[in-house]
């Protein structure tokens, strides 16, 4: 069992070099999607005594992350009429670097930290950190409103790994109470990016520069 | 039961506003439904109900000592905004009621919320739903806010959950059943696991200091209030950050109990501290009233959680503080928004010589801000008091200076600007200047005056003569987040 989980995470950590190293939008978007599949079937490989909202959540997540939002956002490009990241902040070669070191310093931070034990041979933590950290290259180093929803998600997408050391303890409730605000907050996200294209004509967040002091 | 009334009862107008037919009518359902929370959010603080320490949702203490001024700083919005939404016709106004009137429900939840996950939940809808009301007006402006407001403040909200993890992640490495309650975190003691509890500390302070608009994450915070209505940003700046702090407070609880209390106290009167200097440097800087009051805002973030790290006596101070920075604030928020309607801009560049325009408003606008700089005998003068001499009881005398040092220049900043609005011959901006031109003159009508200049007699009242039953709250929740040793 552990082996399948490692290699779903070792999926996930890959596709962060993935969406942290294509200049076009639509790979960007399907990494980020496939990352969400894996990221649901993770709780059916983990959990031993199968539970039916356990079950649930990950159809949920699978359902949502894999294909409602990614459908939404290649929806939005359509419009938009746009397909390729020009003139990121972090160029892709810088960004893929940071990634891969990001992803060596998540491996060594993670052996640090005083785990559990059944938590010591898994990549839970080294994964989460990755996905949190190339979240955060995409946030800032790129100007398309698109590449940053991407990488909000990718750092969502972190926070779930994370989550799920946690899987054991928590009740599902909350569990699936923070899914579903998740899931809100990326609507609402999509709706914005819908209507910042209809605004601006245009979903270049430098062109949302008159607030400033 | 009336714990949970108080959720239901706002959520349950929301509902209401969302299959009202009547465009007109239908602003009036908020100061129903807002009169109804207070009514029963104050008989609860007198009659406090009876909450078991294992309750993951309740009306505790520290619920009780704050809920009562977001309830009345919302009812004074909602009465406000009858008349606002009556002036703005062209804005289809169903989302904007029910939502409002949703946010107070979910913040009501927040601040009852006695469990880690469901804090967070409850805190990341109210951020979510506070996002339809940033771009309420519609402008390309606006949109630009809520976009850095989403980006920013999910941001933020994600490394709170991220926190909350860690923290559930200590109490599991520390032999803990799973359960989140922060009554149960904190009976865990010093068996949570060390470094986790610290790493939670951090990312929990940075994500609900974000929502709070501590610097340096205030960023969003200028943009936000300055194209939001003025009622959005009376009850971001008095309803939404109060629900952050008193989840930052509850998080500090677990992390003293776990015997990290003198570092999270370092850091909070760190971040606090700077918060209050960004601030009144960006005060003396800005020349524009609206985005002036975001800072005041955050310099008042960063009262609130220097006052926390002051031990009993400083959250005691504190707790005094949200109530009257709450009032305060909002009574400054409506009356800007009139002064902001009759000028049609903005900066002291477009608008001058409004005591002449807006004669009551402009009023209200100086004296707010005399009371927001704390000038006696206003309640923020005595809360600010009590946080400084709870800094110099415990030995902070090189805080203390900072603090009163950020307060004077916080002071320039917000006198020249405000008098500078006030003062002089009238003058307003080109576009939307109807007001001087007479023809389609922005009246002061009594429905714009009125909340205002109560929540104002509020803030005087609440520093002349502070009710007894609200410092026996105050102490309540002090002693439930600082239990003596």
């Amino acid at each position: 069992v552990n082996e399948v989980q490692n290699l779903l995470i070792g999926v996930a950590m890959g596709l962060n070099l993935v969406a942290l190293g294509s200049n076009r939008l639509p790979s960007v978007v399907r990494a980020m999607a496939m990352q969400g599949v894996v990221l649901g079937l993770l709780p059916l490989v983990i959990e031993h005594d199968f539970h039916g909202l356990v079950a649930l959540v990950g159809l949920m997540t699978i359902s949502v992350k894999g294909f409602v939002i990614p459908n939404l956002l290649l929806r939005a490009m359509r419009t938009a009429n746009i397909e390729r990241e020009i003139e990121p902040f972090i160029g892709f070669v810088p960004s893929l670097l940071l990634g891969a070191m990001g992803t060596i310093a998540a491996v060594a931070v993670a052996h640090e930290l005083p785990l559990l034990p059944e938590h010591v041979g898994t990549l839970l933590v080294p994964g989460a950190l990755a996905s949190i950290f190339t979240g955060f290259v995409l946030l800032v180093g790129r100007i398309k409103a698109i590449s940053q929803v991407c990488g909000f998600l990718i750092l969502e997408n972190g926070i779930y790994l994370f989550g799920l050391l946690l899987i054991r303890s928590t009740p599902l409730l909350v569990e699936s109470g923070i899914l579903l605000d998740v899931t809100v907050g990326v609507f609402v996200i999509g709706i914005i990016v819908d209507r910042i294209q209809r605004a601006f004509d245009s979903l270049d967040t430098r062109k949302l520069t008159v607030l400033r002091e | 039961m009336k714990d949970i009334l108080l959720v239901v009862l706002p959520l349950l107008g929301a509902a209401v506003a969302l299959a009202w037919p009547g465009e007109r009518s239908r602003p009036w359902l908020l100061p129903v439904f807002a009169g109804l929370h207070t009514l029963l959010v104050v008989w609860m603080l007198v009659e406090p109900p009876a909450v078991a320490p294992t309750d993951w949702f309740g009306f505790d203490p520290i619920a009780r000592a704050v809920l009562p001024a977001v309830s009345i700083l919302f009812l004074a919005c909602a009465v406000y905004a009858v008349t606002y939404l009556r002036v703005r016709p062209e804005r289809p106004n169903r989302v904007f009621v029910a939502l409002l009137l949703a946010i107070l429900g979910l913040l009501s939840a927040g601040h009852q919320a006695r469990h880690l996950g469901f804090l967070w939940i409850t805190t990341e809808a109210v951020t979510l739903a506070t996002v339809p009301l940033l771009h309420f007006n519609n402008t390309p402006r606006a949109f630009e806010a809520t976009w850095k407001y989403l980006l920013i403040g999910g941001t933020g909200i994600a490394l709170s959950l991220l926190g909350s993890f860690c923290l559930g992640y200590a109490s599991m490495r520390g032999g803990g059943s799973g359960d989140l309650t922060f009554a149960a975190l904190a009976a865990q003691g010093t068996a949570l696991s060390r470094p986790w509890v610290l790493i939670a500390w951090v990312l929990l302070l940075v994500g609900y200091g974000t929502k709070m608009g501590l610097a340096p994450m205030h960023t969003w915070k200028p943009d936000a209030y300055g194209e939001a209505p003025g009622i959005v940003g009376a009850i971001l700046a008095g309803g939404v950050t109060t629900v952050a702090f008193t989840a930052i407070l509850r998080v500090r609880a677990v992390v003293a109990a776990a015997g990290a209390g003198a570092v999270a106290d370092r850091t909070l009167l760190a971040i606090g501290l700077f918060s209050m200097l960004v601030a009144a440097m960006l005060l003396l800087a800005t020349k524009d009233f609206k985005r002036m009051l975001a800072y005041s805002s955050v310099e008042h973030m960063g009262i609130l959680v220097i006052g926390a790290s002051f031990g009993a006596a400083g959250t005691w101070a504190a707790l005094f503080h949200v109530w009257s920075n709450s009032l305060t604030k909002g009574s400054l928020f409506l009356s800007a928004g009139n002064i902001r309607r009759a000028a049609g801009g903005r900066t002291s560049a477009d608008v001058s010589g409004m005591s002449a325009v807006t004669p009551v408003s402009a009023a209200m606008f100086v004296a707010g801000m005399f009371a927001v700089t704390a000038c006696p005998p206003f309640g923020p003068f005595f809360s600010e008091l009590r946080v400084l001499r709870a800094g110099f009881d415990t030995g902070h005398g090189a805080a203390g200076a900072i603090f009163l040092v950020s307060l004077l220049f916080a002071f320039f900043g917000l006198t020249r600007l405000v008098f500078a609005i006030v003062n002089g011959r009238p003058r307003v901006a080109s576009a939307a200047g109807a007001g001087a031109t007479g023809e389609r003159r922005v009246r002061e009508t009594l429905g714009v005056i009125l909340p205002p200049m109560v929540l104002l007699a509020l803030s005087l009242w609440l520093g002349l003569a502070t009710p007894g039953v609200l410092r026996e709250a105050w102490t309540g929740a002090a002693g439930q987040l600082s239990p003596a040793p």
